[in-house]
C-alpha cells in the first residue's frame, strides 16, 4: 500500500506521549506543531518548576527526567517543530476527507485577550491525558480536600506540601507517590490507605508474574516508592477508606473506615484522625472530549479506540497515551512515538517501531494488572449520606439524584442532568461525570439507563470568554499564519 | 497555617536562592516565590477558601490543582473567573474572592 506522506502533524498535549509522538513524527521528516494547555512541556508527571526556579538536583523528584529533557530539548531546539505554550484548544470541528480544524486560544490561563488561531493539519494526534477520578464522600467539598493530583502539581511544581498533617487516601499506585511528594516536601503523612484489600491485589499482581519481568523498570520504580515509604514510616493499610472529611469551613478530621471487598464501609469501625489535608484518587479518567469532537470512537470501557499504528476510527486522528488505557508514561512514550511515526507517513510494521511494540505490549500487560487490582468496586455508593454533594459545581446532593428518579420516573441521563442540574457546571462534569451516571443507574435499577448518552462529551471542550469568541481567528499551518478577519456579514 | 513552601535552604533539590512576589488578597498583602501559582500563593498564605458557592454559600479552594475542576475561581485585576491553580503570580496581582449568589428567580 502506498502511503501518503503527511506533512503537517499537529500534537495536543505535551506529556509523555505528546512529547514522543512530536519526536517521532518529526524524525520522519514531517513538520510538527506541539499544543500544551500548559506554559511547560512535560504534562503532569513532569510537572516541574518554573526557569524563575532553578536547582541543582531537580531530577530527583521524578521518574524518566533524563528522558523528559532529551525529548524536550530536542524539539526545543528543531525549527521544524513548532512549541506552542499556553495554548487552550476549545473546539475541533470535523470535516469530511480530513482531521478536522482545530480552534485554539494562546495566552494567559484564563486571560481576557488571548488569541485565536486554528488549525487544519494533515495529520493529528491526542495526547491529552488524564485526570483523577475521586469518588465523592460526605465533607468532600470542604477546602483541605485534595486530589492526589493536587498534591503532585503543588510539590513538583512549586515545592509546597498541601498540608502539615497529612492522610492518602483512595485506590491505586498513584497514592504511593503522592505519599512520596507530600513527605519529602515536608508534611507529615500519617497513612496511606488503599480501598482494595491484599486479595484483590493478588488477583490482580500474581497470575502471571513472569510477565512483569520485562516491565522490570516499573517494578523498580513502585519498588522505590515503598523504599521511601518504609524510610519515612509512614503506614500503607489495605482496606480501608476515608469515609467522612469533617470541619466547617475547612477539614479539621477525617474518618477513616473498614471496607468490604466491594468498598461498602464496614459500619462500627471508623476511627477519625485529626488532620489539615486528605489527599484521594480513586484512579483515572481520560480527557476524552476532544477525541469526541474529532468523531473518534470509543472501546466499551470509555477508552479511544485504536489499531497497531495508534490511528482512531477517524482517517488521520491518532490517540496515544492515557486515553487510549491508563497505563502509565512508558505505555504512553511508547504508544507515542508509534503514533508520531505512522501519523508522519510510517507504517506500524515498520523495523524501526519494532522495539516501541514491544514495549508497548510489555506495559499493557503491567496496565492490565494494575487495573485489575485497584479498579473502582461496586459497593463504594454505600459511603454516601442523602445531604452529601455529588455534583461538586452545583451543589446537587445524593439525596436530590435518589429523589428526582423517583419523582420523574425517568430513565435517561440527559433528561435527569437537566432536571438535577448534576454535570452541568463549570467542570462540565470532569469531576463527578460518571459517578453521576453510576447513581443514576443504581437509582433507576432495573435496565439503568436507557438513552446510551454519557457525560464525556463537551463540544466546547474549555471555557472562552465572548470577547475572544468575537475576535479574528489565524489560521496556521504549522509554520506559518495568515489572519483571517472576521466575517464582514456579521450583523 | 497549613499548606507550606518547602524553605529552599531544606530542599534536596539544592535550589538556587528564589525570587519574592508579592500580591495583594481581599486588599491584605500576601508574599510568594516567583513562578509560583496564586493558588500556590494563597494556599500558603493560609487562605484556604478563596470563594463561596452560589447556592449555599460554601467556601472551596483547591480540589484538583491542575485546571479541571474549577473550584478555585478567583477574580485577578478585576478580571473574573481565572483559575488561580492555572495562573502564575505576578508581582502587584490583585486577587479578589468571587461570591455570585444564585439570581432570586423572580422575573423582573
Amino acid at each position: 500500500m502506498s502511503r501518503v506522506r503527511a506533512n503537517h502533524v499537529l500534537v495536543i498535549g505535551a506529556g509523555p506521549a505528546g512529547l514522543a509522538a512530536a519526536r517521532a513524527a518529526r524524525e520522519r521528516g514531517a513538520s510538527v506543531t506541539l499544543l500544551d494547555s500548559s506554559d511547560q512541556l512535560g504534562g503532569q508527571f513532569w510537572r516541574h518548576l518554573p526557569d524563575t526556579r532553578p536547582s541543582a538536583a531537580e531530577r530527583i523528584l521524578h521518574h524518566g527526567w533524563g528522558t523528559f529533557r532529551a525529548l524536550s530539548d530536542a524539539l526545543e531546539s528543531d525549527s521544524g517543530c513548532r512549541i506552542i505554550r499556553s495554548a487552550q484548544v476549545w473546539a475541533i470541528e470535523t470535516s469530511p476527507g480530513c482531521p478536522g480544524t482545530v480552534h485554539v486560544v494562546v495566552g494567559e490561563p484564563d486571560g481576557g485577550g488571548r488569541e485565536r488561531l486554528a488549525f487544519s493539519p494533515d495529520a493529528m494526534i491526542l495526547a491529552t491525558g488524564a485526570h483523577d477520578r475521586v469518588l465523592p464522600f460526605p465533607g468532600w467539598d470542604l477546602p483541605g480536600v485534595f486530589t492526589g493530583g493536587a498534591a503532585q502539581a503543588f510539590a513538583k511544581g512549586e515545592r509546597l506540601a498541601v498540608g502539615r498533617r497529612v492522610i492518602v487516601a483512595g485506590a491505586g499506585p498513584f497514592l504511593l507517590p503522592v505519599a512520596a511528594s507530600l513527605a519529602t516536601t515536608g508534611s507529615s503523612v500519617l497513612g496511606v490507605y488503599e480501598a482494595n484489600r491484599a486479595p484483590a491485589l493478588l488477583r490482580g499482581w500474581l497470575p502471571r508474574p513472569w510477565q512483569l519481568l520485562p516491565a522490570a523498570g516499573k517494578g523498580v520504580e513502585l519498588a522505590g516508592y515503598v523504599a521511601s515509604h518504609l524510610r519515612h514510616r509512614i503506614p500503607y493499610r489495605l482496606g480501608r477508606m476515608v469515609v467522612a472529611a469533617h470541619g466547617t469551613d475547612r477539614v479539621e478530621a477525617v474518618t477513616v473506615a473498614s471496607v468490604a471487598a466491594d468498598w461498602a464501609p464496614i459500619t462500627g469501625t471508623g476511627r477519625t484522625v485529626e488532620v489539615d489535608a486528605v489527599c484521594v484518587s480513586h484512579g483515572f479518567t481520560p480527557r476524552l472530549e476532544l477525541a469526541i469532537a474529532a468523531g473518534c470512537a470509543l472501546t466499551t470501557d470509555r477508552f479511544v479506540r485504536v489499531d497497531e499504528g495508534q490511528h482512531t476510527s477517524v482517517p488521520g486522528v491518532y490517540a496515544a497515551g492515557e486515553i487510549t488505557g491508563i497505563g502509565g508514561a512508558d505505555l504512553a512514550m511508547a504508544e507515542g512515538l508509534i503514533a508520531g511515526h505512522v501519523a508522519a507517513g510510517g507504517a506500524a510494521a515498520d523495523d524501526q517501531l519494532r522495539r516501541a511494540a514491544r514495549r508497548r505490549r510489555t506495559f499493557e500487560g503491567f496496565a492490565r494488572r494494575i487495573e485489575a487490582s485497584h479498579d473502582i468496586r461496586a459497593g463504594w455508593p454505600k459511603v454516601l449520606n442523602a445531604d452529601t454533594i455529588v455534583c461538586r459545581c452545583e451543589e446537587v446532593s445524593f439525596g436530590t439524584l435518589c429523589a428526582t428518579v423517583e419523582s420523574t420516573g425517568s430513565r435517561s441521563l440527559r433528561a435527569l442532568k437537566l432536571s438535577t442540574r448534576a454535570g452541568l457546571g463549570i467542570c462540565q462534569g470532569r469531576v463527578c461525570g460518571r459517578s453521576v451516571e453510576e447513581l443514576l443507574a443504581t437509582c433507576v435499577g432495573d435496565g439503568g439507563l436507557r438513552d446510551g448518552v454519557t457525560t464525556d462529551r463537551r463540544p466546547i471542550a474549555a471555557p472562552i470568554r465572548l470577547g475572544e469568541l468575537a475576535a479574528d481567528t489565524t489560521v496556521s499551518d504549522s509554520l506559518q499564519t495568515t489572519r483571517v478577519p472576521k466575517s464582514p456579514q456579521t450583523p | 497555617m497549613t499548606a507550606r513552601l518547602l524553605p529552599f535552604g531544606d530542599d534536596p533539590i539544592k535550589p538556587a536562592p528564589p525570587t519574592g512576589v508579592t500580591i495583594t488578597v481581599d486588599g491584605v498583602s500576601a508574599g510568594g516565590v516567583a513562578g509560583q501559582s496564586l493558588a500556590g500563593v494563597l494556599l500558603a498564605s493560609g487562605m484556604l477558601g478563596f470563594r463561596r458557592t452560589s447556592a449555599q454559600a460554601r467556601p472551596r479552594g483547591v480540589f484538583c490543582g491542575i485546571g479541571v475542576c474549577y473550584d478555585c475561581l478567583v477574580e485577578v485585576n478585576g478580571l473574573r473567573d481565572v483559575r488561580a491553580c492555572q495562573r502564575r503570580a505576578a508581582d502587584g496581582d490583585v486577587v479578589t474572592s468571587q461570591h455570585d449568589r444564585r439570581p432570586s428567580g423572580d422575573a423582573s
